[in-house]
């Protein structure tokens, strides 16, 4: 059998995946941002089953292994198809639920950090419950909601190795294949975590100072 | 007939009763002076009157139709009572000018245009028009405060509700706000304030309420309110308002 | 969609997930107790400890905080083999939660440090007691007890994870799901009931937690 050596070309093979693991954390980001804002808004619904609902959801997705959730939406998409999936749509469902679940309970966070006097001027100045939503609670939660979500956007990066499993070719199945033909996981997995981190420690530290930058004029709006 | 009559209001908190069987009514054109201790039920009432709170019994009456405070009727009250909050709550991720043109131009369909000239000249009625594209925060106290009633006012409404809008302001700042409601009520426009400007009251107001232990313990004129008090409690009260503060005692006169 | 749902099938291998549960809970709570001495070492060290240990224990948060748990758990399995090291599979899931819960631990527990009263640590050194005395019998009680909710959460998120270490044929439920379906074939119905199993140990495990802080914390104190 041929062995590669791990070398530039192989290295860049590994850089080639690095927009996949990019591409799927950032759609599930965003499907998961909105499916986590009705999820929230369900939340704080009158009616006592949704309110169930948006919790079951939310004990469900953060109850259980991502892998697992990964598998019963492959499967279960394979069933409801009858065909054999391709990893990509399976995976970007799996991974857009389950960011909802989490980015639901930062969006419930920061809305619910809104002061109440903020509804009631806008109740007073006769805006209805959407219109309050849209122009005046809303863009306040989503300036308190992104330092959350840098954070967990790091998360999400991380959560993304796991679709290697099912064959799905981010990086870290970039490394399983890269070690299969060079034999040299000593360089090629540490490498790859090498990847990863400088992917994911840039966007930690930016989450602690918007965390810490969002106190301070949070305190300024919270005075009032 | 009166613009707001209130009949028989009454709302417990828990075990507290709040106010208990509360009638007033007020004209159009009618500056009433809301004045009491802490807990009387002052505010309660006026929250009761724009339906941030509902009332366990007693009626609400808006121009000769009886209100009930829910959805479709509330919206359209909000759109002719105003209310000014003691923390102003303006909107702190819009301009000033926007915090005046949200209400008119979502809730009444008013064309953008329309309302930024509105805007305009309610931004002039506060003194205030140098600072319409300046945000909250970059504002006084009382600076903020008068955009809020700018606020109010660019609603249109015909009766609009303060509740005690200096007492979280600075001294120096008060003086500034109480010009601006001694203009509106000069200009007729019908107010119902909560209050402990006793100078105000007296220079201003029509008719001062004085509430007590969620009752209205005594109503009248200012002068006959304030130069002779019938209730203890409300000799009391005035002695110790304006043994207190002596900026107070001062714009009291 | 014609597919015929089959979950008798599961049911009758239904012992064979019990057991696997049973592994995942073995192998989570033995990675926990570990986990957590290492993390208490490690909130200590980045504490009290001299700059290089301080530096060392941060690089190492820093290290397992940003890079995904399966990259770590390979490196235990198969980079290190390749420097003479070589473990089973259960002994490199193991190590791997470990380290992997020591660094999440590590941040949670330094954080309870510091929640710790100051005025605590001088009346213990008003008392002639030395550092890492002060640090047994008067700090880290107090400090585990204010981050336990914290602590709780990132032990059920571990024992959640553990399901990744089926990838190196360690075993626990996920590893005897996939060789079960591998068997059967009825992929969807075994993966749907395990993960009913997951959740049912998560909110089992938050059971038992909460009954943990209150026999160890609350029991005999003064409220």
């Amino acid at each position: 059998m041929m062995t590669r050596s791990f070398g530039t070309p192989e290295f860049l093979y590994l850089l080639k995946a690095v927009p996949w693991t990019l591409l799927l954390s950032l759609g599930a980001l965003l499907g998961g941002g909105i499916v986590g804002l009705v999820i929230a808004i369900l939340r704080t619904s009158p009616l006592p089953v949704l309110r169930w609902l948006a919790t079951g959801y939310i004990e469900l997705f953060q109850g259980t292994p991502v892998l697992m959730q990964l598998f019963v939406t492959y499967y279960g998409l394979a069933v409801v198809f009858n065909i054999q999936v391709d990893p990509w749509p399976a995976v970007l469902l799996a991974f857009t639920l389950y960011s909802g679940a989490f980015l639901g309970e930062i969006w419930r966070g920061s809305i619910e950090a809104i002061p109440r006097p903020q509804w009631e001027a806008a109740e007073c100045l006769a805006l209805s419950f959407p219109q309050q939503l849209r122009y005046v609670i809303l863009p306040q939660a989503a300036r308190i909601s992104i330092p959350p979500t840098v954070g967990f956007a790091v998360l999400l990066i991380k959560s993304t190795s796991i679709a290697a499993i099912i064959g799905f070719v981010e990086l870290t199945r970039a490394g399983q294949l890269m070690t299969d033909a060079t034999f040299q996981p000593m360089i090629v997995y540490p490498v790859v975590a090498a990847i990863y981190f400088l992917l994911c420690w840039p966007l930690s530290l930016l989450a602690q100072t918007l965390e810490r930058r969002i106190d301070a004029t949070l305190g300024v709006s919270r005075h009032f | 007939m009166p613009l707001l009559a209130l009949a028989g209001i009454s709302k417990r908190f828990g075990a507290h009763r709040a106010l208990d069987g509360v009638s007033l009514a007020v004209e159009p054109g009618e500056v009433v002076a809301i004045i009491g201790r802490s807990g009387s039920g002052k505010s309660t009432l006026l929250r009761v009157i724009n339906g941030l709170e509902r009332p366990d019994s007693g009626t609400i009456e808006f121009d000769g139709k009886i209100i009930e405070p829910t959805g479709h009727q509330l919206k359209a009250l909000r759109r002719e009572i105003g209310i000014v909050f003691q923390s102003y709550n303006l909107f702190p991720h819009l301009s000033v000018e926007r915090n005046i043109t949200l209400g008119p131009t979502v809730a009444k369909g008013m064309t953008l245009p329309a309302a930024q000239e509105l805007a305009r000249r309610v931004l002039a009625m506060v003194d205030l028009e140098d600072k319409r594209l300046t945000y909250p925060q970059q504002l006084s106290g009382g600076q903020q405060q008068r955009v809020a009633i700018a606020r109010a006012l660019a609603m249109e409404p015909r009766l609009i509700l303060f509740d005690e809008i200096t007492a979280a302001l600075d001294p120096e700042l008060i003086g500034e706000v109480v010009r601006v409601l001694e203009r509106l009520a000069q200009g007729g426009m019908t107010m119902v304030l909560v209050t402990h400007e006793m100078g105000f009251a007296r220079r201003s107001a029509d008719t001062v309420v004085f509430m007590h232990e969620g009752r209205i313990w005594e109503k009248g004129p200012p002068a006959k309110l304030f130069g002779a008090p019938r209730t203890p409690e409300l000799a009391s009260f005035i002695d110790a308002i304006l043994s207190v503060d002596p900026a107070a005692k001062r714009r009291a006169g | 969609m014609n597919y015929v749902f089959q979950f008798n099938i599961v049911w009758e291998h239904f012992p064979e997930l019990l057991e696997g549960a049973r592994l995942t809970i073995q192998l989570s709570a033995t990675a926990m107790a570990l986990g957590l001495i290492l993390a208490i070492a490690c909130a200590y060290g980045k504490s009290a400890g001299p700059r290089p240990v301080r530096v060392l224990v941060a690089a190492y948060v820093e290290l397992i905080r940003n890079t995904p748990f399966l990259v770590q758990i390979f490196i235990f399995y198969f980079s290190l083999p390749m420097i003479g090291i070589r473990l089973s599979a259960d002994t490199a899931a193991l190590a791997a939660m470990t380290v992997n819960l020591g660094a999440y631990a590590a941040e949670i527990v330094r954080a309870g440090i510091e929640a710790v009263p100051h005025g605590q640590v001088e009346a213990g050194r008003a008392l002639g007691l030395k550092r890492l005395q002060i640090f047994r019998f008067i700090v880290i009680f107090p400090a585990l007890k204010t981050v336990y909710p914290a602590l709780a959460s990132q032990f059920i998120l571990l024992m959640l994870n553990s399901s990744v270490v089926s990838t190196i044929s360690a075993v626990e439920l996920t590893a005897v799901t996939n060789s079960l379906t591998s068997t059967t074939f009825r992929s969807f119905e075994f993966y749907f009931v395990a993960t009913g199993l997951y959740l049912a140990m998560s909110l089992g495990f938050r059971v038992v937690l909460s009954g943990i802080y209150w026999t160890v914390f609350e029991r005999g104190r003064p409220a």
